[in-house]
């Protein structure tokens, strides 16, 4: 990039099921004003906005035009970006673009979703190809199953371990006052919640979530002069996935795929050589709990086949040495346009030490996030403390 | 700009009423196969990443850029899509290169009209709790902004028609263009009403098509083309969503989009510094009210724009030389088209509707009823 870019503020909605005290607009708006009050920054200074949501799920066409009141882009340029669950990050991508690009200088972010006007698992089905997937589709859960299936056959983990995993992260959320599912819960209830595709269960899966999230980006000299902890993007990656191209599910493939495709891109450009040494904090899109531990080993955490040992040896714990989603990730909250823009916000805290309940007890320099969406596709982003790294 | 972007590249599908042959990812393949033959750039080695713009609400499929990732180019890379008209895939191309992140950049936009009714599709654009349940689209909110236009100007139906007369006409020259006819401003006013007072020679005709487009760096560019498009000034800008909250006879966001590509481009006075414009003519209302926005005359002066002769063919600005949306072109896809036949006004690749000595063209574009957002691409041959 030709400039550095920092993230100088941000925030998030109260995220839940239900969000019936306030509208699509109002519910942006919410995280808008949220986030100019953290950058101590009012609408007028901002140059850009830039918003990502899914038209189809909440059955509205050209969300932009009719969020201009709350996302404040009236009057100013701006543009709607659609990726998927991806779509959250791909925003901040784009503006760091806008940053780095000599253009703008404080660049307004914004992903929302407020699924409960919606259904989500229907429009997920309309994912699948018209003429030769449709018939077999089963949205997100189904996609999942088959990936879950595949790692226990090959590695040998168990439905213990996809418990631990639920149960992590809904005790995380229990630290963070955003979160949706803020769950009290054992290994034993997500064994005993309701099998939806097997060894899918009820709580092995993210909820449905009414949320948005927003966030400032500004160039070096902005960030300096208006922001006493800057928070630096250093690198960014996407990779996406061709629909038929289906190896990802079977966990043991020797065929390059989108994760590992992507965080070798990203390595190589910062120059990474033990990624669970370089970064002190992960915030990672996981919709189901089985990819959390794909993800570990997609991101060279661990050997793979060695995700499930991970979160059996409670590595990952916010306490742990290699802390993933302290804030309770997306088994916790999932309001898909927002989603991939809380891990970078909530990365962006940890590295504030802003976080709170859920801040990370140890010294947190660099923070890694990821995306997932579309048809295996994803957006990784390396944030720090420093702009020169 | 410190570094310069240009346009190296474009293909077009041929506009049709209907093209059942081809799914969406078919047709995106015949003008992306074709750009890269014609710059003879491998989509590997030298396409960075990719930009599509369309809707899934278009298309029939959820996160519809799922059905051209592998014909965009986008198996394990990076490739975004917009869903807004095809103008803003330049403009956020363009701020990709500028960024330092990119250096060659492949654009696209498609959409099938004829897989959907484009009156259902348009009225889910209105807000779900107070506009939506009026049965407003697009061609009954523009009946709205002709209305309160044409009255606070004194423009007459016979007036606005002379756009459609012109663009038909200057389609006749065009090979990619569907509606090609010679008709009169009789005709225009005979053709049956649709909102008064749009009747269906003042709008765009629903049809298929998809346009592709390659940017470069200013490395790059000079050797892949001898005569690349530069893109010289960019601009969007949104207005507001309730129709009540704007003076629909205004167009305050092309205004400012425009100022703002014009001052990136250094264009101080762009009725005499521009030498052709394509703009996003969906009724022809629009291209009276639009050429206003764009700065080529004062508000209220588009019509007498037009009476003066300036924006013919032969004028002093040709205003839409291939024959512009009204000629029919894609919702969507009509903003990357603007862009593509300014880029080839600038190239000297127009071939029929070739304008002599163009210097600089504008490209716009607008997304949303009655150009809620607008985009605006200023271009020239030198960089």
């Amino acid at each position: 990039m030709k400039r550095n870019v920092a993230i100088i503020g941000g925030g998030q909605t109260r995220h839940a099921a239900r969000r019936h005290d306030v509208n699509q607009v109002e519910l942006v708006n919410e995280a808008v004003r949220a986030a100019l009050e953290d950058a101590r920054m009012t609408m007028e200074e901002i140059d850009t906005v830039l918003l990502g949501n899914m038209e189809f799920f909440e059955g509205c066409h050209m969300t932009d035009c009719w969020m201009a009141d709350g996302s404040g882009a009236y009057g100013k340029p701006g543009l709607k970006i659609t990726t998927g669950g991806t779509v959250g990050a791909t925003i901040v991508c784009a503006g760091a673009h806008h940053v780095a690009s000599g253009l703008f200088d404080k660049v307004l972010c914004i992903g929302f979703e407020k699924q409960e006007e919606g259904d989500t698992g229907a429009i997920l089905s309309g994912v699948a190809h018209p003429l030769y997937g449709r018939s077999m589709a089963g949205a997100a859960v189904g996609y999942f199953a088959m990936m879950a299936t595949s790692y226990m056959a090959a590695w040998g983990a168990r439905e213990i371990h996809s418990a631990m995993v639920a149960v992590k992260a809904r005790q995380n959320a229990r630290k963070n006052p955003y979160a949706h599912l803020k769950l009290d819960i054992t290994i034993q209830d997500v064994l005993n919640s309701r099998m939806l595709a097997y060894p899918i269960r009820m709580l092995d899966m993210c909820p449905a979530s009414n949320g948005a999230c927003a966030m400032i980006l500004a160039d070096e000299k902005t960030a300096r002069d208006r922001c006493e902890k800057p928070v630096w993007i250093r690198a960014m990656d996407s990779a996406h996935n061709e629909q038929f191209e289906l190896d990802w599910r079977d966990v043991t493939t020797q065929k390059p795929i989108f994760s590992k495709v992507s965080a070798a891109r990203l390595y190589r450009k910062l120059g990474v050589e033990r990624p669970a040494d370089y970064f002190d904090v992960f915030e990672i899109y996981e919709p189901a709990t089985w990819a959390e531990m794909v993800w570990y080993e997609n991101l060279g955490l661990c050997e793979p086949g060695e995700g499930f040992r991970m979160i059996e040896k409670g590595m990952t714990e916010i306490e742990g040495p290699i802390p993933v989603n302290p804030s309770g990730g997306v088994l916790s909250t999932n309001c898909i346009g927002a989603s991939a823009m809380l891990r970078v916000w909530e990365a962006a805290l940890q590295i504030r030490g802003d976080a709170g309940e859920h801040q990370v007890p140890k010294p947190v320099r660099r923070a890694l996030t990821t995306a997932y969406g579309g048809t295996n596709w994803t957006v990784l982003m390396a944030l720090s403390a420093a702009a020169r790294d | 700009m410190g570094e310069k972007v240009a346009i190296v590249g474009v293909a077009q599908t041929v506009f049709r009423s209907a093209r059942p042959e081809v799914n969406y990812g078919e047709l995106a393949h015949e003008v992306i196969s074709r750009v890269l033959t014609d710059t003879g750039l491998s989509i590997e080695e030298d396409i960075d990443n990719s930009i599509s713009c369309s809707h899934d609400i278009w298309d029939g499929q959820t996160i519809s850029n799922i059905g051209i990732t592998d014909v965009i180019g986008g198996h394990l890379r990076n490739e975004e899509k917009m869903a807004m008209d095809g103008s803003t895939a330049v403009y956020y191309g363009t701020i990709g290169i500028l960024s330092g992140e990119f250096r060659c950049t492949l654009l696209l936009a498609h959409t099938k009209m004829s897989q959907t009714r484009p009156n259902i599709v348009n009225n889910v654009a209105f807000d779900p709790i107070y506009s939506r349940r009026l049965g407003l689209d697009y061609t009954s909110a523009a009946a709205l902004q002709a209305t309160r236009y044409m009255r606070r100007y004194n423009i007459t139906s016979e007036q606005t028609a002379r756009v459609s007369v012109k663009n038909l006409k200057n389609a006749r020259r065009n090979v990619h263009a569907m509606v090609k006819r010679d008709i009169t401003v009789a005709d225009v006013l005979k053709s049956p009403p649709l909102a008064d007072p749009i009747r269906e020679l003042d709008a765009a005709p629903d049809c298929d098509g998809a346009v592709a487009m390659i940017l470069a760096d200013e490395t790059l560019a000079p050797r892949i083309t001898d005569r690349p498009a530069w893109i010289r000034g960019i601009g969007a800008c949104y207005d507001a969503h309730y129709l009540g909250d704007r003076d629909l006879s205004e167009c305050m966001a092309l205004e400012r989009a425009a100022q703002r590509a014009y001052a990136m481009a250094g264009i101080q006075d762009p009725a005499s510094e521009i030498d052709v414009v394509e703009l996003g003519d969906v009724f022809s209302y629009q291209e009276l009210l639009w050429t206003e926005g764009l700065g080529l005359c004062e508000r209220g002066g588009g019509a007498g724009l037009l009476l003066s002769g300036t924006t013919q063919l032969d004028g002093r600005i040709p205003v839409n030389p291939s024959g512009g949306v009204l000629s029919g072109v894609p919702a969507n896809v009509m903003g990357l088209n603007s862009a593509a036949e300014a880029a080839r006004q600038v190239m000297g690749s127009a071939e029929s509707h070739q304008v002599p000595t163009v210097g600089t063209a504008v490209a716009q574009g607008h997304s949303g009823f009655c150009g809620q957002h607008h985009c605006v691409i200023v271009l020239g041959n030198e960089s």
